[in-house]
């Protein structure tokens, strides 16, 4: 089953005469009870894109389906209709600072005219759900972010949505909650069968819990498919960069001055193999380890190393081809400025 | 001061409340639709509207250019027309209130404008009609700064209230100028502009009080 179809989407917004052109050409199809990753860099168009699958955004051109239904041919009043099954949350929270957080979640429900009483007991339901009940009293300027996130997402969730739209929801949070949020989600995921599209520019929240992903560039779709596939063997220079994280990581290592650097993913069977042992040994050749890191993926244990190569292009070229014959992914690591 | 003045003074301040009041709530009446109109036409609003929004823009900048006192002047038929005379503090209410509402629209507007768009956009994610985002996030999530333009307007139009005492206008404006001004008595004039001042000061404060009590945003 499909949950949202895009097809064709191009957006452009017209600025003072000239035009931005923020969408062009994507198309998508995200599966029923997934949890959907957008992963790019600033300005790479994904909070356009997720805003245009509730039609906050209309697009300049192509489609958008939710639950099979072109959203083009809506009335206002069927697309608020619409909207109220689509659950959205924010980077910033945007809950009602007048509200305290009872109000808050009551608020969704108030729009679509839920009666009070029924409204009320929805509410803390949900409060429930996400582990806030004990602040149902408190005003959102009494809470932590996290804790903040926790009511935004009972007040999407209260209409009872098949879809979450989550725009960066755990960008303004530390490491630590940003796991408790993301296991919130997850849980949701898992126990409502909500259908789940997260928006962020950190991999690291791709790989925490997505199943599927896209990876948008300058407005383009460059990669799309299983996370497992594109952490593995990532084929755009997007997906690259964004895998091997930002610039400040890489400033230390320049001063190795390798010849060549490659990054290597080792999958699970072979996560127990001494490869590189085994490699150096064979070959008699050196090799930096410049970066290494194990990752749960998909509920499987992957592992990632950054190694710098000698100098000599021939032996450059024996080590990639060992390390392809053990069955590992092998990409090359282009120097980042 | 014999009992005949603090009768007087007694009335004034029945007159003076009577006239700010009065045109503060007409004022509003007029106003507040009048700002969220300007607010939903503008550019950044729930539905611009360049044409709409230029017209509303046009009327309130031309009212606030004029001055108060010429505005008096110059409504006096229209008054006329209206409460059936030009003088006394009914009469004043007319001009108070035209020269209010064009304020208070654009005090609203700017309460308006400052409501976080994020919140904005999330009730519209939530499927929140134009209307239903007016009345429960706009006047809701601005009543602080709403409160806070309410009571500087307040104090605006008691002031020009006493203004308007100078030409008959009634209240502690028109004694403080029947009989400091023509009669010399300036102890009265005095105890006057006192009284002004202690009103004005109640309305702050009051105003002030209430709009911080009534905000959940810091504590
Ligand atoms: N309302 C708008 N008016 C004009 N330009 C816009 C508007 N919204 C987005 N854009 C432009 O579209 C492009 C994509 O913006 P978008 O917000 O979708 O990026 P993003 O990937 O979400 O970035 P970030 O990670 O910084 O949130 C940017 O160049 C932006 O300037
Ligand atoms: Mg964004």
């Amino acid at each position: 089953m499909i949950a949202v179809e895009i097809k064709h989407l191009t957006k452009n917004f017209d600025i003072e005469g000239h035009t931005i052109a923020a969408l062009k050409d994507v198309s998508l199809t995200i599966e029923k009870g997934d949890i959907f990753g957008v992963i790019g860099m600033s300005g790479a168009g994904k909070s356009t894109l997720v805003r245009s699958i509730n039609f906050l955004e209309k697009p300049t051109d192509g489609n958008i389906y939710v639950e099979g239904v072109d959203l083009g041919t809506l009335s206002e009043r069927e697309l608020r209709r619409m909207r109220s099954k689509i659950g959205m949350i924010f980077q910033n929270f945007n809950l009602l600072e007048q509200r305290n957080v009872l109000d808050n979640v009551c608020f969704s429900l108030e729009i679509n005219g839920t009666k009070r009483r029924e409204a009320k007991k929805r509410a803390l339901e949900l409060l429930k759900l996400v582990k806030i009940e004990d602040k149902a009293k408190a005003y959102p300027s009494q809470l932590s972010g996290g804790q903040k996130q926790r009511v935004a997402i009972a007040r999407a969730l209260a209409t009872d949505p098949q879809i979450l739209l989550c725009d960066e929801a755990t960008s303004a949070l530390d490491p630590q909650t940003t796991a408790s949020i993301l296991e919130l989600i997850k849980e949701i995921n898992e126990k409502l069968g909500i259908t789940v599209v997260i928006i962020t520019h950190q991999m690291s929240v791709v790989t925490d819990i997505c199943k599927k992903v896209a990876i948008i560039d300058n407005g383009k779709l460059v990669e799309t498919g299983r996370v497992e596939e594109i952490f593995n063997d990532p084929k755009s220079d997007a997906a690259r960069e964004l895998l091997l994280g930002n610039k400040i990581s890489f400033q230390p290592l320049k001063k190795l001055e390798e010849g060549r650097r490659i990054r290597i993913v080792f999958r699970e069977n072979s996560a127990y193999e001494p490869i590189l042992s085994n490699l150096i040994l064979k070959l008699q050749i050196p090799v930096n380890i410049l970066k290494a890191d194990t990752k749960n993926i998909g509920g499987k244990a992957v592992g990632e190393m950054i190694l710098g190569l000698p100098e000599d292009g021939g032996q450059q070229a024996d080590i990639i081809r060992e390390l392809k014959k053990t069955g590992i992914y092998v990409t090359e690591v282009s120097e980042i400025e | 001061m014999n009992e005949k003045v603090i009768w007087m003074l007694v009335e004034g301040i029945g007159e003076t409340l009577y006239m700010t009041l009065g045109s503060v709530i007409i004022g509003y009446v007029i106003g507040l639709p009048l700002g969220i109109l300007l607010y939903v036409s503008g550019k950044n609003g729930l539905r611009p509207c360049g044409l709409l929004y230029r017209i509303l823009d046009f009327i309130c900048n031309i009212i606030r250019s004029i001055p108060f006192l010429i505005l008096l002047i110059l409504l006096i038929p229209f008054t006329r027309l209206l409460v059936g005379q030009s003088y006394g503090s009914t009469a004043t209410i007319v001009p108070l209130v035209v020269c209010a509402a064009p304020y208070i629209a654009r005090v609203v507007e700017s309460s308006l404008t400052d409501v976080d768009a994020g919140v904005i956009e999330a009730a519209k994610a939530m499927g929140a009609s134009n209307l239903q985002i007016v009345f429960k996030v706009l006047l809701v999530e601005a009543k602080t700064s709403l409160l806070t333009g309410f009571t500087i307007t307040t104090g605006l139009l008691l002031g020009y209230s006493a203004m308007s005492g100078t030409v008959g206008g009634g209240g502690l404006g028109d004694i403080a100028v029947r009989y400091g001004y023509y009669r010399w008595q300036t102890g009265i004039m005095i105890v006057t502009v006192i009284l002004l001042i202690v009103i004005f000061q109640i309305i702050q404060t009051v105003g002030m009080k209430l709009s911080k009590k009534l905000d959940h945003r810091k504590r």
